[in-house]
């Protein structure tokens, strides 16, 4: 059995033909383009558009985690909430200079996920959603119960944040802090895109599709694991600095199982498992829930509701893996 | 020193009362080619699991390379040279031919924790995924996405792993199980290509696939080894015929 192509040369060609090759392209643009044009044509939305960009970290956070690592969480929200928590009380206590605040988030989530993590990311599938949410569950009693540090129902306030790189004060209109949360969101995805086209993000996948295999090719499946929810812990951690900082109060909502349940949703409309469905599913969580509280404050529920169903009906891959499905056979009808 | 690769030793397995493997003791010398047979239900899987890691053993003791490894993980034992193929081929439908020989690479290069960079970019993974690829017959379907590929070619990326791995002692479960004539013959044709350095034990139902590669077999009967030798002595012991042959079989 002779191989077809000649030489060596000609057979890694070949073999690197079987790895997607990562590129950027003309489409890449796009969500960036719709943060310029957001900010020109829509500049009394800028809160709005603040906390789109805060649940597309976020949701990119839930994305590394469940869409490429396999790990299905109900508890995100501790990792995010834990990181308002630690940008809160960095400004409170520290300082009130916003990036070693964000980093001060990142910090705090990395760990929650870490030391967590290792007790619970050996199990996988409905035990591991229990244990998720049991986690995020004693998270939130705690900073429930611990008043003096959080401030309890009342919510974590009374702090300031310094002007941006010591030029730019957070105004009132939004603007600066849109731009923070945006500058954040580039630098976190183009973290996440290197990630998951790494060698390691190889692993996680493979880990996710079948870690039986995975571990008798000699992985060391359960710290893998752990390291990938870390580095989601500490994005999701930056998500909820930014809240923190941005809003300037932070509340127990943001440890909620309402917050992980919408985190689920957002990747699940958008598409999970491709980092770009994180920017559609959040975006389109959060502005027609604004939207459609706006129009009917009663109803507004039955709205995201009906989104979820046609969406977990019609495109299980989220709205990004049925437009793929779209492109890829127009292609094909032309060709 | 031709020390054993694998040693299996007063082995036992019981999952409460039913004892499913009755002190097995098999030894592999380096670069043996041995195979176990036995009748359905015999207790050849939990074997494989026993010694790949996946179960541990009420009893005894199995090393490798002289290591102890009976407590050790599955993964440790990779580390130690075992690797192992799946009866029913365990693969990663969404991921391409070359993919899953470069996961099995970057793990045994140690870069499958590496966070940066891309695999296709490091020229000497590329080169041994072409040469295993090819010495497989997979090179033209490197690109294909394992879940549109053919069950025979399915079995081949199961070997393809395990060459990237480059064991010590490779285990063969069942690698012909639900493939057509054909292709067993071309199957047949690349375990005796194997690399002569390396042992390998085949748990195989196909008779003429077994006789031709092994050089010992053992034979496995409810849980224990009714008797090892080499493919003569088993054709023509009386009791494997009735055990497992059956009658008919002559010769």
């Amino acid at each position: 059995m002779k191989g077809t192509a000649s030489g060596p040369a000609e057979r890694s060609a070949v073999v690197r033909e079987g790895f997607e090759r990562h590129r950027f392209g003309w489409l890449d643009a796009l969500p960036w383009l719709c943060v310029v044009l957001w900010f020109v044509l829509a500049p009394g939305y800028l809160p709005l558009g603040t906390q789109v960009i805060v649940m597309i970290i976020f949701t990119l956070s839930l994305d590394l985690a469940l869409g490429y690592g396999g790990i299905e969480t109900l508890g995100h929200a501790a990792l995010f909430g834990l990181g308002a928590y630690g940008a809160g009380l960095y400004a409170l206590h520290v300082s009130s200079e916003p990036i070693s605040g964000l980093a001060a988030a990142a910090l705090a989530g990395a760990l929650a996920a870490l030391l967590t993590g290792a007790l619970i990311l050996r199990t996988r599938g409905l035990t591991l959603v229990m244990l998720t949410l049991a986690v995020a569950t004693l998270v939130a009693e705690l900073a429930s119960t611990w008043k003096s540090l959080t401030g309890g129902d009342d919510g974590l306030t009374g702090y300031q944040i310094a002007p941006l790189l010591g030029l730019f004060g957070f105004d009132l209109a939004g603007r600066t802090a849109y731009w923070y949360a945006a500058a954040a969101l580039a630098v976190l995805f183009l973290v996440s895109r290197w990630l998951v086209n790494s060698p390691f993000g190889l692993t996680v996948r493979g880990i996710r599709d079948n870690p039986v295999r995975m571990r008798m090719m000699g992985v060391q499946v359960t710290r893998r694991l752990v390291m990938l929810y870390a580095i989601s812990g500490a994005i999701a951690g930056v998500a909820g600095g930014l809240t923190a900082q941005v809003t300037k109060l932070v509340g127990l909502d943001v440890l909620g199982l309402g917050l992980s349940a919408n985190v689920l949703i957002m990747l699940i409309i958008g598409g999970p498992g491709r980092l770009y469905g994180a920017f559609l599913g959040a975006a389109v969580f959060v502005i027609l829930s604004d939207r459609a509280a706006a129009i009917n404050p009663f109803h507004w529920l039955f709205a995201l509701g009906l989104v979820l169903i046609l969406v977990v009906r019609f495109a299980p891959s989220g709205l990004l893996g049925a437009a793929e499905r779209a492109v890829a056979h127009a292609l094909r009808r032309r060709a | 020193m031709t020390g054993h690769a694998l040693e299996v030793i007063g082995v036992s397995k019981s999952f409460g009362a039913l004892q499913v493997s009755k002190n097995l003791s098999l030894s592999l010398e380096r670069g043996a080619r041995h195979a176990i047979i036995g009748p359905n239900g015999a207790g050849k899987t939990t074997f494989v699991h026993l010694v790949s890691g996946l179960l541990r053993p009420t009893k005894g003791t199995i090393r490798l390379d002289g290591h102890d490894v009976t407590a050790a993980s599955p993964e440790r034992r990779v580390a130690h040279g075992l690797v192992r193929t799946f009866q029913i081929s365990s693969l990663f439908p969404k991921l391409t031919v070359a993919q899953h020989v470069g996961l099995a690479l970057s793990a045994r290069y140690g870069y499958d924790a590496k966070p940066w960079g891309e695999l296709s970019d490091r020229t000497e993974l590329m080169n041994e995924a072409a040469q295993i690829l090819d010495s497989v017959g997979l090179l033209k379907h490197a690109a294909t996405r394992v879940a549109s590929m053919a069950y025979g070619l399915r079995r081949l990326i199961e070997v393809a792993i395990a060459l990237a791995l480059r064991p010590k002692v490779l285990l063969l479960d069942e690698p012909a199980a639900g493939l057509p004539s054909g292709d067993r013959a071309a199957l047949l044709e690349l375990l005796l290509r194997l690399p002569r350095d390396m042992a390998v034990l085949v748990i195989e139902h196909d008779m003429s696939l077994v006789f031709r590669f092994a050089e010992r077999i053992s034979v496995l009967v409810e849980g224990a080894i009714l008797l090892e030798g080499t493919p003569a002595d088993v054709r023509s012991d009386p009791r494997v015929r009735t055990v497992y042959l059956g009658t008919r079989a002559h010769g």
